[in-house]
């Protein structure tokens, strides 16, 4: 499997690797796919009162492509209100990494991964800060 | 120790100890041709190049002695007759030679053949070929440790029953099968047997006599000789009909045409002599490399898994999955290594081996599996690098697995209800 420079890039130099509190009433968590199909991707936001992201993390079990995604999209979502996190496609991820059409899943779970940590936080607001279980983040995708 | 090396002729220095390349363990894919066997092969593509069926000269004459004196070695490997042998292109020709060509032949008597789930595809994809063309084939389940329970191996045998084909070595997993226990079932209920040898010969003793076989597949490129020739072993005594697949000439006695490639053939000859006489050299020092191996990673990595019987297997084979982390980026972590791994993640739908599926391996278990194949050039020092290597990596992408974190917290991932993908 021949893999793009940016992808190669990020899985030997992943950026913003780790975890923050799930249960802290500003972090939104994500976590999408399942060990069996050999992606579990876990992306975390830190969001301040003003509604911006100001930190992400993430944690990736699967292929280099798949870390690579996460990580490129912990770098993208930083400094971005959630609304315009959530204008972050696919297309977007597989077009920045030049991933080949067989990989083109991995941007699709980065994109889920997103779309689950934004939930995940906004459940935790309008919930009147309740504790999310990690799994209920989870979408189908 | 008296370790074999591959030298460039021209400058003198080792050939496969390169720092440009990976180390090469995946001496179950295939092996270097030995400098010994080369040697005696080369006078045969230019000065000694006539073809054996030449019978009215010198040239022809010359071949002929060579091919025959190749086909004397491959016997005594297998403790076979000479007449015995039927050159083909590799193993997996001589396993479609042996399995369409005896079923073909004999099924007057019966239509039904028995294998294993955890055969190579040279045998099972045959097998699905002779569904296609009527026949009955029974794929019989392994035992957690890859081996064969002999109680439903003998349950499954019919009165049409014509064919069992067991592969002796696994391919992926190196586990031995109960070969001379088979044989005698076999030979009680007068169903021939197919032995599919590639990865045993020059591992551990062979003898079509003692696990009295009917068939036997063999290749060159496993044994330190060249790649594109092979052999099948066809019984005499009882005697074995497989009718012929190829046409033409009607070389090898009517069961396989076509001109025979005599510097392949020597080099398959000289290459199994060699193994012979290098087996239990070869298997002891290949043993300690391979016991030194898995203590490394076993001391340095947490939560690995052996596929396989440890017991009944070759040295030559270790093949480990490491759990919480992927296949496909483990093998992209191990690029200094040539390895080959449980999983074939080169199309989107990922498919783990279907050896460690038959074992009971899960899912994640059978992609970050790594077969580690160790051969006659594996020196020490590739080893020691191999356990480094695999102790950074493994520990790297754990770091980056939330699967290993939720291990960490004490958290069973079989009760997370996980998405659909």
């Amino acid at each position: 499997m021949a893999y793009s420079e940016k992808v190669i890039d990020h899985y030997e130099n992943p950026r913003n690797v780790g975890a923050m509190d799930k249960d802290d009433s500003g972090v939104g968590t994500g976590m999408v796919g399942a060990p069996a199909c050999g992606d579990v991707m876990r992306l975390q936001i830190k969001v301040n009162e003003q509604g911006i992201i100001e930190d992400a993390k993430f944690k990736t079990y699967g292929c280099g492509s798949a870390i690579a995604s996460s990580s490129l999209v912990t770098e993208w979502v930083k400094g971005k209100t959630l609304d315009e996190a959530m204008t972050i496609k696919n297309s977007h991820i597989a077009e920045e990494l030049e991933l080949p059409p067989v990989k083109i899943h991995c941007s699709v779970l980065a994109e889920d991964a997103i779309k689950a940590a934004v939930e995940d936080y906004r459940s935790k607001q309008g919930a009147g800060h309740s504790h999310a279980e990690v799994a209920a983040a989870q979408v189908a995708h | 120790m008296n370790q074999p090396q591959i030298i460039d002729l021209e400058s003198k220095k080792p050939l496969l100890i390169d720092p440009d390349r990976p180390i090469y363990l995946d001496y179950q894919a295939t092996t270097p041709v030995d400098p010994q066997v080369l040697e005696q092969m080369l006078p045969y593509l230019t000065h000694d190049f006539g073809n054996a069926a030449s019978r009215s000269h010198a040239y022809g004459w010359t071949a002929e002695k060579a091919v025959e004196k190749a086909r004397q070695q491959v016997a005594d490997a297998l403790h076979a007759d000479p007449r015995e042998i039927v050159w083909t292109s590799g193993a997996t020709e001589a396993t479609n030679l042996a399995l369409k060509g005896a079923a073909h032949f004999y099924s007057g008597k019966g239509k039904h053949i028995i294998t294993l789930r955890t055969e190579h595809k040279a045998t099972l994809d045959t097998c699905r070929q002779l569904e296609r063309e009527g026949f009955e084939v029974t794929y019989l389940e392994v035992q957690e440790d890859g081996l064969l329970d002999l109680k439903a191996f003998e349950a499954a045998i019919r009165p049409d029953t014509i064919i069992a084909s067991v592969l002796f070595v696994n391919n992926e997993i190196g586990v031995i099968q109960p070969m001379e226990e088979i044989g005698r079932i076999l030979r009680t209920h007068k169903v021939l047997f197919h032995v599919d040898a590639v990865q045993a010969l020059g591992k551990i003793p062979v003898d079509v006599e003692a696990i009295q076989a009917d068939m036997m597949s063999v290749s060159g490129h496993k044994i330190y000789g060249p790649k594109g020739i092979g052999a099948l072993y066809v019984r005499r005594k009882p005697r074995v009909r497989v009718e012929a697949q190829v046409h033409g000439g009607g070389h090898e006695r009517g069961m396989r045409s076509g001109t025979l490639p005599t510097h392949q053939i020597v080099g398959m000859g000289a290459a199994a002599e060699l193994a012979v006489q290098l087996m239990d050299a070869d298997a002891q020092r290949i043993g300690k490399l391979r016991d030194r191996l898995l203590k490394g990673i076993q001391d340095r990595v947490e939560e690995t898994y052996i596929n396989g019987s440890m017991e009944h297997r070759v040295p030559h084979n270790l093949n480990i999955s490491f759990a919480f982390v992927e296949g496909e980026s483990l093998i992209m972590a191990l690029k200094e290594i040539a390895v080959s791994s449980g999983s074939a993640c080169t199309s989107a739908s990922l498919e783990p081996s279907y050896v460690l599926r038959a074992l009971g391996k899960s899912d994640e278990l059978a992609h970050s599996s790594i077969r580690f194949g160790i051969g006659r050039f594996t020196t020490e020092a590739e080893i020691d690098a191999t356990i480094e290597l695999i102790a950074g990596k493994v520990g790297k992408l754990r770091e980056l697995s939330p699967l290993w974190e939720m291990h960490l917290e004490g958290i069973d991932l079989n009760s997370i209800q996980w998405a659909a993908h």
